[in-house]
């Protein structure tokens, strides 16, 4: 990105496109690269005008992470794509039990897309960006032909560090452990899914994206080394996080469906769309799974913070070579709670 | 939830299971079919299973449209999916069912097919009157419940003047395809049925009347929720009990005697019976399917197109058939969670929401190797 004002008119951010010149490299680029993205992400690093960002690192070790972002509607209840793209790659950093540092954000513009809904989306990233803490500085823009997306696209990295001791992975669950939850289900999936054409229903159900290294911070604080490993369980939802963890680790996983906590709006939704909470989206939650001795510690940490207010203890780690995660329905019954099959419902995030 | 929650109470539904353990007799056998994967996969859901004494047996019915309908009709539907015109909307239920040579609608959609998902019959409808160029054949699937929506598209399709817009018909019967299953000498022993829900409450319970006096066997009609299901198996232990063969309707807030007068009036001025249909599993059944009557023929995608079903083979593996007639169970089936899993499908009742062997796969396969170590221990 270039910090040079190019000559030439200002951007008309009211009523104008995208146009291919916007991503050519040349004078129209650097307006929309200025206008929009410096103006929204403000910067020393993005200020600077390299085509790199450079900074010191502390010692130890780092998380790198990257993420593409596809959502369809860009906007939706309680959040829009580029509040996604900053809170998404920054939880995957913080499920390290890392400290995001800094990030990058690459956009894919059809051409036509409207100049405000660009810089809506820009700002979006840049609250929340600075609202972490964590600075995008570095970027890239492209635009494509009418037609050969969809809207935009946005693609995020980060690095982050590692505190000191801290190695959290998803092989480390071992039986007698505890599964915390951070708080409700399903509420992104629901958000957007209630604004997609076909479908859309009224709902006061938002989007629970956040960004949760703070949250996660507080728990690395409390008991880092209690901790085996942490999911943020996004597309495929609780289901499909429990299921990757069981197989990583070589486990089971019973939990306990009434102690999974969900909103009343959201399960009514669920139940409409004959969709399982259990396989919808969330993209501010985290699943812990967590020493025996340490659980209410951690349980008590997550309450006291505004992202876990409502964190529960839904299960445990048991032994099982089929590496079942089975539930205990509120009905009294046992079952298997299964990877999502096939496609729910393409582009949630 | 309001109206939701009161039926899937656990104190509720251990004071019924207490019941049910109290009533049934040690040394008798109750094997009941519910007949509509509905009510399958609300028994798998929720573990209805664990709350049963041994000796009540559940059966699994073939009331799952996906199911039932024989891969021919697939073939069918792809062909009509690959005319350069057509445009088929579909229920995404169906996209992953497993047609002839390894196909599905899903890899014909991916090779460039224009098959669309959609939700209902009005959104097949909207796409015809957005897009007047595009033929749209909306894949018309299941039993009485869903055949109401599929005449309104049509009404509403003839009111529109669109001439852009079809169904594929594939709509079944159900207590035509009960009959069959009690008709089958395959020695499945069947004391009686957990009758439809949703079907019912289009149809009534009236339809039933010839199983009790015909066949003799008991029928209690109950709703898709889990404590509806309990309460049903207990009406039904009650009637073997004491030698009763009634049609009951456990399902009071729904279904009544007659239906619902006014579908079942559209859906007879539209439809009328084929004189017979292949149903996967089950065989060519007589008088157990519709088709368009003649004075709505233009909206017959069979009759607007060349539709010739060929006859096709399921995998010669593939236990869907016996397991849709109540002889097997989804883990008797060898291909079962080995080659045949949600991902890789060779049978529809592995794909189908409804079908058995998705609700075993999904909810309930621990069982398998918790029965082997009790065997084993």
């Amino acid at each position: 990105m270039n910090k040079h004002e190019p000559a030439g008119r200002k951007l008309d951010l009211r009523n104008g496109r995208v146009e291919l010149s916007h991503g050519s490299g040349g004078r129209a680029m650097a307006r929309l690269i200025g206008e929009i993205f410096h103006a929204a992400f403000d910067n020393e690093w993005l200020a600077a005008g390299n085509d790199q960002a450079a900074f010191d690192i502390p010692a130890g070790r780092m998380a790198m992470t990257t993420d593409g972002y596809v959502v369809s509607p860009l906007f939706f209840p309680g959040g829009d794509i580029g509040k996604l793209a900053v809170h998404g790659t920054i939880n995957d950093i913080a499920m390290a039990g890392a400290r995001p540092l800094h990030m990058s954000a690459s956009f894919i513009i059809e051409e036509g897309f409207p100049l405000a809904e660009l810089k809506l989306i820009a700002e979006s990233m840049g609250e929340a960006s600075r609202a972490a803490g964590v600075a995008i500085v570095t970027g890239d823009t492209k635009v494509v032909e009418r037609g050969k997306a969809d809207g935009v696209f946005i693609s995020t990295s980060c690095v982050g560090i590692i505190p000191a001791g801290l190695a959290l992975s998803g092989d480390k669950a071992r039986p007698g452990d505890v599964v915390l939850l951070s708080g409700s289900i399903g509420d992104h999936g629901v958000a957007v899914m209630s604004k997609r054409e076909n479908l859309s229903f009224d709902t006061e159900v938002l989007s629970d994206t956040a960004a949760l290294h703070e949250l996660v911070a507080a728990m690395v604080e409390t008991a880092g080394g209690a901790i085996r490993l942490m999911r943020d369980p996004t597309r495929g939802g609780v289901a499909a996080t429990l299921n990757e963890i069981a197989h990583q680790s070589r486990v089971g996983v019973r939990i306990d469906e009434k102690a999974i906590p969900i909103a009343p709006q959201v399960a009514a939704a669920c139940e409409l769309l004959g969709l399982d909470p259990l396989h919808v989206a969330n993209e501010g939650k985290l699943l812990a799974v967590v020493a025996h001795e340490a659980a209410d510690a951690l349980l008590a940490t997550m309450r006291a913070h505004p992202l876990g207010a409502q964190a529960a203890r839904i299960g445990e780690i048991v032994a099982d070579e089929h590496c079942f995660v089975q539930m205990t329905t509120a009905f009294g019954g046992g079952r298997i709670i299964d990877w999502l099959s096939g496609e729910q419902l393409p582009r949630i995030c | 939830m309001k109206h939701v929650d009161e039926y899937r109470d656990g104190d509720l539904a251990r004071a019924i299971a207490q019941r049910i353990a109290a009533e049934a007799q040690s040394d008798r056998q109750y094997r009941f079919m519910e007949f509509c994967g509905g009510h399958t996969h609300a028994i798998s859901r929720y573990g209805i299973e664990d709350l049963l004494p041994e000796n009540i047996r559940l059966i699994h019915g073939p009331g799952c449209p996906v199911c039932v309908l024989p891969m021919g009709r697939i073939d069918d539907a792809i062909r009509l999916a690959a005319r350069e015109e057509v445009t088929l909307c579909t229920y995404a239920d169906l996209m992953r069912v497993p047609a002839s040579g390894g196909s599905s609608l899903m890899k014909a959609k991916a090779d460039g097919a224009d098959i669309r998902m959609v939700y209902s019959t009005l959104d097949a409808i909207a796409i015809a009157e957005k897009e007047p160029q595009r033929q749209v054949v909306f894949f018309a699937i299941g039993f009485e419940t869903t055949t109401p929506p599929t005449a309104l598209a049509i009404r509403l399709a003839q009111k529109k003047g669109l001439t852009n817009f079809s169904i594929f018909c594939n709509h079944v019967l159900t207590p035509a395809a009960m009959q069959a299953i009690l008709d089958t000498d395959d020695g499945v022993e069947i004391e009686g049925f957990v009758g439809p829900a949703h079907v019912s409450t289009v149809i009534g319970s009236a339809p039933y009347r010839r199983f009790s006096t015909d066949y003799r066997k008991p029928v209690v009609i109950a709703g898709f929720e889990p404590l509806d299901v309990l309460q049903a198996i207990l009406m039904l232990v009650r009637q073997i009990n004491e030698g009763r063969c009634e049609i009951e309707n456990q399902y009071r807030r729904a279904v009544t005697e007659s239906g619902n007068a006014k579908a079942i009036d559209e859906v007879a001025e539209i439809f009328e019976l084929r004189e017979a249909f292949e149903w996967r599993g089950l065989g060519e059944i007589p008088h157990s399917a519709l088709k368009l009557r003649e004075a709505y023929a233009e909206f017959d995608a069979e009759r607007r197109f060349p539709v010739a079903t060929k006859p096709a083979r399921d995998n010669p593996a593939c236990e869907c058939g016996a397991i849709l007639r109540g002889q097997k169970r989804p883990q008797d089936c060898k291909l079962f969670g080995v080659a045949c899993t949600p991902e890789t499908p060779m049978g529809s009742c592995m794909v189908s929401s409804e079908g058995s062997c998705a609700a075993y796969w999904a909810y309930g396969r621990f069982r398998q190797y918790q029965n082997e170590t009790r065997k084993a221990s």
